[in-house]
This record gives structure tokens, C-alpha cells and sequence, in this order.
């Protein structure tokens, strides 16, 4: 064969691969595909997570434990550090600490390997991408109902009760949800191209995890709160959090967070629509 | 089943189709630095600089670009098939010729909205021995899942886990995870799985035909009553006898390329004697 052959062939690969339009709507067909076998993503999730815990007698509730133990000993010393009154602190540090670390952080790390370790599914069953999506999502779902345990009881403890507006962190974890099918999505496909991608990811969430008011709070800056806001994750943790502190997330908070996450469904579809087609070679 | 969810694949029975036309496929093999995204970022800034061209050498593998860039491998080229309901399909030829790669298009699971790519019925693909199972779960959890998949209910779920019980008699087995099973006991699984539901299209890889004699002459009964009510099997297989038996057509892959494609008799004379004289000529 000659050179040139190489090359015009494999112009033809990438012309026979369908436009941008098209492109999309067989990502939809997919997302929606999906959806529909909800039950076999929340079984594929649910069995992840057994078999995580298999031949451990507390099972999944080694994480309550683990978390317990951190929140309890981060509390005590963080609190004298910031000189701060434990019954203020804990409660605020142990819903940010479950928000941050079982929620946003875990999700975006996990949605790393949503397709990486579904290898042998994708390669031999024709099945819709989101699946793997949705079950990485019900994965951490588990995982953050387990860990929410510990917060609820830290309220219990010090008699504290956010009182009615609780219910206004319901719609933020809707948006939650929505993120983390658009972050699998996204960060599935990236991470199954170029696998460098998951330790860049984890090192860049763990300066997030500083800069963001997770263990301090927003007040300690004083005057410069308002910088906070260029930071994407605290308006998002906000208008999950504010609620279960029985206080009613900032407006600003609610459209940053709402934003972002247009922007991220918009970026995931547009991602998930061109490395479909390729992904069963990349895994 | 009616109202599962990949009944939507159906089509009426009889007009099940596979129309492949002038499809041919590049596999890119990712290797070294063509996995790091650092490593392609500083690649392309230097490709930029100096302009290098593609090169291909010898005829299958090709390099991308500049060095450390994926390879690509020309696994099938202007493949044009036609199939029909009501025929059944074997591939024939070496190892690599792409058999297994063209079976994976037909499942849907390469390429899947090529526009020269158009399957028409519901497709059950039994492409690897595993076929997806995982081998951490036992064999009873991997029935269920399989169930969901094919978008049915729990009552169903139970029918079919009745039914592959039967089928593969592996007893307390069953409730082992997959990992502990002998290569035969997973063939059993798999094979009673993929084919508790009658597909339309029944595309299958010549694993199927392991496990031993008396399971061989079951499956063989089993698949028989399956084969007769899809609409079209393509099976892959280097046990001539077998393809003599089942299939109606062949074709015969080489290179990535179709060398032949005719009735079995026809193709089957051509392969046996191609297969005796060696490639000394070339």
C-alpha cells in the first residue's frame, strides 16, 4: 500500500462518521436509552457497592464509622484552632464536610472511571453509554446516604433543628443529580481518552477542597466574601447547605449554581456526542 | 415481552435486515504517551513547529502524525454486506481477518450511527465468553442483570432465571460468583443466557461451541430451536463442519477485506483449498 492510501482512508473513517446534528440526537436517543433502564443502572450501582463491601461485617457503614471518627476529631481540634464554640462548629462542619467529601468531591472522582471500568460491557454488550452514567451515580448516591447518617446525628446530639427550610435543599440536590449525570458524561469520556486526565482531576479537587469554605466558613474572610463567588463550587455546596443549616441560600448562589450547571450539561452533550462512537475503542 | 424496552428494536417478523455498505474501520491502539493528554498537548505544539506528515508501514498499522501517537490498525476495508431475513450468515478466515470486528459492528457495538451501517430487528450478540458478565457476581445476579438490561420485569426476571437453571444444571453453582467457574460452567451460563431470548438477529462468535460433548449436543438442541425462530444468524467459526452445518451463505474475510461470498458449498471448496496449499507463492 502506499502513503498515501493511509491517509485517504482514514479521511473516509472520520467523513462516514455522522454531523454534528445527527451527532447530538443519537446522544440524546442514548441519554434518553438510559434512562429507561434506570433499574438495571440502580442493580449495576447497587451491586458495586456490595461487592465493595463484601466479607465486612458493617459493610457500607465502615464509611459512617470512618466519617464519624474524622468529623468527631476535626471538630474538636479545628474548633479550638479557630477558637470557635463546638456547638456552632460541628453541626456547619459536619454537613460541609458530608456535602464535600461524599457528594461533590467523590462524585467528580468517580465519574473518572465511569466507562474505564465498564470495559468488558461495553466492548460485548450493546448497551446505552448513560447506563454506566447512572450507575456511577446511584454508586455515590449510596455512599452519600449512608454518610448523611452522621450529620443527622450531630443535630440530633446538640438538640439542633433547621427547622422548615430544610425542604429548600431538595431542589438543589435535584440540580446535584442533574450535574452528576452531565459530570460522568463528561469526565467518563475525557478520562477513557487520556488517562492522565483522573490524577490531574484528584489534585485539583484537593486545592478546591482548601479554597472552598468546607471546613472554615464564609465569614471568617470578612469583607472579601464576595471573591468566593468566583468560585463555581461554593455556590453550588451553598444552595445545598444553606438549607440544612435552616437558612436560605443567597440568590446569587442559586444563579451561579444553575449556571454552571447549564454550562456543564451543554459541554457534557457536547463531549459525549463526538467520543460515542469512538469510546468502545478507547476503553 | 411485550412492553419491555427493547422491544422498540423490534421489527415485524420477516423484515429483519443488516446492510452494510463500503464500511471500512480503523482501530486506533492507544500506547505509551498517546494515553497522557500532557503528552499530546506538547506534541502538538511541537507538531505545529515542524509539520510532519502521516506515514504507513506496510499495509495494516499506521502511525499517527508524529511519533507516539496512536497507531491504527485497518481491521475491516470496503466491507459491503447484504443480509436478509432468513439467512444464515457464517465468517470464515484467519485469525485477525476481522470476523470478530465485523460481528461487533453488526451488534452495534463499533461504530454505532455510521451512516453506511443499518441493522433493522432486535440483535442479540454473543461475542465473548463472558459477554459482559461480571465475574464477581454469581452467576444468579448476573441472570438478573441481563434481565434488566433486556428491560424486563421481576416476574419475567424470575422466568428467566428458572429457565437458564435448567438449562445449564450447574446446581449450587449458580449462587458461586463467576470468577470460581470453569471456562466450560461459564459457557454453559452464557450460552443459556444469550439465548433464553429469542432474538431477531443472533450474531454469535465461535466460543459457543466449547464445553464438552454432552453439553455440546443440548446447546446444539437449544440453539436449533432458537435458529428457527430469529430472523438471521451470523456466526464466526474455524470448525468448517459446523459452519457446513448451520449457515446458508458464507463469506470469507481476509485482510480485513471480503475474498469471498457465496453459498457455503461454493465458498467452503474455495477455503479448503486455499488452506492446503501454504502462502509460499506470495
Amino acid at each position: 500500500m502506499m502513503v498515501s492510501s493511509g491517509s485517504s482512508e482514514h479521511t473516509r473513517l472520520l467523513d462516514s462518521a455522522p454531523r454534528t446534528r445527527s451527532r447530538i440526537v443519537m446522544a440524546c436517543k442514548d441519554i434518553a436509552d438510559g434512562f429507561r433502564l434506570w433499574r438495571l443502572a440502580a442493580t449495576l450501582g447497587w451491586l458495586d457497592i456490595r461487592l465493595q463491601f463484601s466479607g465486612s461485617t458493617l459493610g457500607p457503614f465502615w464509611l459512617t464509622l470512618t466519617t464519624a471518627v474524622m468529623i468527631g476529631s476535626m471538630g474538636l481540634i479545628y474548633s479550638q484552632l479557630f477558637h470557635l464554640v463546638l456547638r456552632d462548629y460541628l453541626p456547619y462542619l459536619s454537613i460541609s464536610i458530608i456535602l464535600w467529601q461524599t457528594g461533590l468531591s467523590a462524585l467528580i472522582l468517580e465519574s473518572c472511571s465511569t466507562f474505564t471500568r465498564a470495559t468488558e460491557t461495553l466492548r460485548s454488550v450493546n448497551m446505552p453509554y448513560t447506563v454506566q452514567a447512572l450507575r456511577t451515580m446511584m454508586r455515590c448516591g449510596i455512599v452519600f446516604s449512608y454518610n448523611l447518617v452522621v450529620p443527622v446525628a450531630v443535630f440530633l446530639i446538640f438538640g439542633i433543628s433547621p427547622g422548615a427550610d430544610v425542604v429548600l435543599a431538595l431542589p438543589a440536590l435535584l440540580v446535584w443529580l442533574v450535574d452528576s449525570v452531565a459530570l460522568c458524561l463528561l469526565l467518563g469520556c475525557a478520562c477513557a481518552r487520556f488517562r492522565d486526565i483522573p490524577p490531574i482531576v484528584g489534585s485539583v479537587m484537593q486545592i478546591i477542597f482548601y479554597i472552598t469554605p468546607i471546613i472554615w466558613e464564609p465569614k471568617q474572610v470578612g469583607a472579601h466574601a464576595w471573591w468566593l463567588y468566583f468560585n463555581p463550587f461554593y455556590s453550588l455546596l451553598e444552595i445545598v447547605r444553606r438549607p440544612f443549616l435552616g437558612q436560605i441560600p443567597t440568590a446569587t448562589s442559586w444563579l451561579i449554581a444553575g449556571g454552571i450547571s447549564v454550562f456543564f450539561c451543554l459541554l457534557a452533550l457536547f463531549v459525549f456526542s463526538r467520543s460515542r462512537s469512538k469510546l468502545a475503542f478507547w476503553v | 415481552m411485550s412492553g419491555s424496552v427493547f422491544d422498540a428494536g423490534r421489527v415485524a417478523s420477516g423484515t429483519s435486515s443488516i446492510s452494510i455498505r463500503d464500511l471500512s474501520l480503523e482501530f486506533p491502539i492507544f500506547h505509551g504517551g498517546a494515553r497522557s493528554l500532557k503528552k499530546m498537548l506538547f506534541k502538538r505544539g511541537k507538531a505545529a513547529l515542524a509539520s510532519s506528515r502521516s506515514l504507513r508501514t506496510g499495509g495494516e498499522v499506521r502511525m499517527d502524525r508524529a511519533e507516539g501517537g496512536p497507531v491504527y490498525v485497518q481491521a475491516l476495508e470496503n466491507v459491503s454486506v447484504e443480509i436478509r431475513a432468513g439467512e444464515r450468515v457464517g465468517l470464515i478466515g484467519h485469525n485477525g481477518a476481522g470476523k470478530s470486528t465485523l460481528l461487533r459492528v453488526m451488534a452495534g457495538i463499533y461504530m454505532p450511527d455510521a451512516p453506511n451501517v443499518h441493522i433493522r430487528g432486535q440483535v442479540a450478540a454473543l461475542l465473548d465468553v463472558n459477554s459482559g458478565m461480571n465475574p464477581e457476581l454469581t452467576g444468579r445476579e448476573n441472570i438478573t442483570l441481563m434481565g434488566r438490561h433486556k428491560g424486563l420485569s421481576t416476574a419475567q426476571i424470575h422466568q428467566l432465571e428458572r429457565d437458564v437453571e435448567d438449562f445449564a444444571q450447574l446446581d449450587t453453582f449458580l449462587d458461586l460468583p463467576v470468577r470460581l467457574y470453569s471456562s466450560g460452567m461459564i459457557v454453559r451460563l452464557g450460552f443459556g443466557l444469550a439465548t433464553a431470548i429469542t432474538p431477531q438477529i443472533l450474531l454469535m462468535d465461535e466460543w459457543f461451541m466449547a464445553g464438552d460433548f454432552h453439553f455440546r449436543e443440548r446447546a446444539e438442541k437449544r440453539l436449533s430451536s432458537v435458529v428457527n425462530n430469529t430472523d438471521i444468524l451470523v456466526i464466526t467459526s474455524h470448525a468448517l463442519d459446523v459452519l457446513e452445518e448451520w449457515c446458508t451463505r458464507l463469506i470469507w474475510l481476509e485482510g480485513g477485506q471480503i475474498r469471498m461470498d457465496g453459498p457455503t458449498d461454493d465458498v467452503l471448496a474455495a477455503y479448503r483449498v486455499d488452506m492446503q496449499v501454504p502462502d509460499s507463492q506470495s
